[in-house]
């Protein structure tokens, strides 16, 4: 049963268009994952069908409502992590979420009762009264998803939840959003950098890029319709040549090396490397997501880059945020 | 139902001002501080040659009892632009509730604010032997209420068209200044050159000003039930604008 269904959803700035003819339907209880390079549109998409953003033409069904014609059962239906920090630092955690759950009309009875139950989902029990400017970045994070999960929504939305966190913290969210959503059988959609993410986390991806879906299926899926192997060669090579194997399905420029799709590595990389030319550096690998990534954007991965892009950012926030 | 839901997010978004405001002891105790120095300084000092008659520390009380109102409502409203800023408007505005109870959640957190200013402010005239009676006491405070839910709603308005906090400075000098020292709380009316004079009957706070001072010291410019009806006429007008602003409200 689908949860979400989008029809040519289309955001124009001016000139610029953020999200262009989207049609997206996503199923009950399924974790999806919208990937694409900065700037791709997935933060204007999450936020068109969160109803916080008017779309310019098109149309998205969120939980069987319209977001342009019944917003607030939208909002009713959905739970929200943005990716930046969105809670009131001078409150406690247990003040953050009082009034998250009084906004989303919680049963005043049962409020502390919930509080209490998502704080121990994210292993800030302990942390209640504390006020989030002490928190952890990632802390902070954590009672953010808390929040959003606090009125049981049908369906989470996580821009980028794991964004500038540590390898250790972003592991630990990962195993809370994969059990959550098994659990309670709620949909997730969330964006992400990280093919690793995606690769653990998503029953299907998106790959967007200049707003329009240019791959959908499972990883596995993905991965499996690129098919052979990649062989990353350096050096000065003899492109000509390669290109004109038949074993050789596509080349590509990548920083300086070139990738090369090829059919079944293992018994022609040899008569592969003997008419590459100077070869400095040879590298074989089966395709994962990024090699995915890269085939449909033409773009790497760059996560470091981005991290700390992102990370300077958050921090500027959070300083300012006192 | 419907109502329940409504009432239980006004007190939401009042009990996180609230929270706010009692964090920031700081700001309070400058905002009661403020007019006191007014009071007793410029008081004491142009008492001396004031030709109003009776005791001008007095006559310019209810103007510091506005003045209260006056400077915390509009900070307190255009303090929006800082929620802006830090995302938290995310939070609200993804949150089920209509903008207007979001608009009517703020107005209520925002006087709640400069109402306790000026309440407080109000008890400590007593002390200073500012004649008041409990009538007076009480008038006094709806008339403040009546002036802080036009002027948090001004504030609001205000900060949702503002983009960053530089912004500030401008609005204490282009708004709340001028509503202050054109509200009358300094000078009595009835002599103005005529420019001025229009401008005083601009300012929605030359009213309630008018109006504190019939309540409380029994003589004013122009009839109470006049003073009243403006006050009240301006809420309306600043209620109505601000909630349409809120609806245009983006991110």
């Amino acid at each position: 049963m689908e949860t979400i269904k989008t029809t040519d959803l289309t955001k124009k700035y001016g000139n610029l268009t953020a999200v262009n003819g989207l049609n997206l339907s996503v199923n009950k209880g399924e974790i999806f994952g919208l990937l694409g390079p900065n700037g791709a549109g997935k933060t204007t998409t999450l936020m068109m069908l969160s109803s916080l953003l008017k779309p310019t033409s098109g149309s998205a069904v969120i939980n069987g409502f319209d977001v342009l014609t019944q917003p607030s059962s939208v909002r009713e239906s959905i739970g929200m992590v943005f990716q930046d920090p969105s809670s009131d630092s001078v409150l406690t955690a247990y003040d953050n979420l009082k009034l998250h759950a009084l906004l989303y009309n919680v049963p005043l009875g049962s409020i502390n009762a919930k509080i209490d139950k998502v704080l121990a989902l994210v292993d800030l029990e302990k942390r209640k009264h504390d006020i989030v400017k002490t928190f952890s970045g990632g802390m902070r994070r954590r009672m953010e998803i808390a929040r959003g999960l606090l009125h049981e929504p049908q369906i989470f939305f996580l821009d980028e939840p794991t964004l500038g966190l540590d390898p250790q913290t972003r592991d630990h969210i990962w195993t809370y959003i994969k059990s959550l959503a098994v659990r309670t059988n709620m949909t997730v959609v969330l964006t992400t950098h990280y093919m690793e993410e995606a690769q653990k986390l998503c029953d299907r991806i998106a790959i967007i890029d200049h707003g329009s879906i240019v791959a959908l299926g499972s990883p596995q899926e993905l991965i499996r319709e690129l098919g052979g192997d990649i062989v990353l060669l350096k050096g000065t090579l003899n492109l000509d040549k390669l290109g004109k194997l038949p074993f050789v399905k596509e080349i590509k420029n990548v920083d300086g090396a070139y990738r090369l799709s090829v059919e079944n590595a293992g018994r022609n990389l040899q008569e592969l490397l003997c008419i590459a030319g100077d070869i400095d550096l040879v590298e074989v690998h089966s395709p994962d997501l990024n090699d995915v990534f890269l085939h449909y954007t033409g773009k790497q991965m760059r996560e470091e880059e981005g991290d700390t892009v992102e990370y300077v950012r958050d921090m500027s926030r959070a300083s300012s945020n006192k | 139902m419907n109502i329940k839901k409504n009432l239980k997010a006004i007190y939401a978004l009042w009990y996180r001002d609230f929270k706010v405001f009692l964090r920031e002891k700081s700001r309070v105790a400058s905002a009661l501080f403020l007019p006191l120095f007014w009071y007793f300084i410029f008081g004491g000092g142009v008492g001396t040659i004031s030709t109003v008659p009776g005791n001008y520390k007095h006559f310019i009380f209810p103007g510091f009892l506005a003045m209260t109102v006056i400077f915390s409502s509009l900070f307190n409203g255009a303090y929006i632009v800082w929620d802006k800023k830090i995302d938290f408007l995310k939070e609200v505005l993804i949150a089920p509730p209509s903008r207007s109870t979001i608009f009517v959640g703020k107005m209520v957190g925002g006087m709640t604010d400069a109402l306790l200013q000026a309440y407080i402010l109000l008890f400590i005239g007593i002390f200073l032997g500012v004649p008041f009676t409990a009538k007076s006491i009480v008038l006094s405070m709806i008339l403040l209420f009546m002036l802080a839910a036009g002027l948090v709603s001004m504030g609001l308005i205000i900060g949702s068209f503002m983009e960053s906090l530089e912004g500030f400075g401008i609005i204490s000098s282009f708004v709340i200044y001028p509503l202050f020292l054109l509200s009358g709380a300094l000078y009595p009316l009835d002599k103005l050159a005529g420019w001025m004079k229009v401008l005083t009957h601009i300012d929605p706070a030359t009213y309630a000003v008018d109006g504190l001072r019939h309540i409380i010291l029994g003589a004013s410019s122009m009839p109470l039930a006049y003073d009243v009806s403006a006050v009240l006429g301006f809420d309306v007008v600043l209620i109505l604008v601000g909630t349409w602003a809120f609806g245009k409200l983006k991110l």
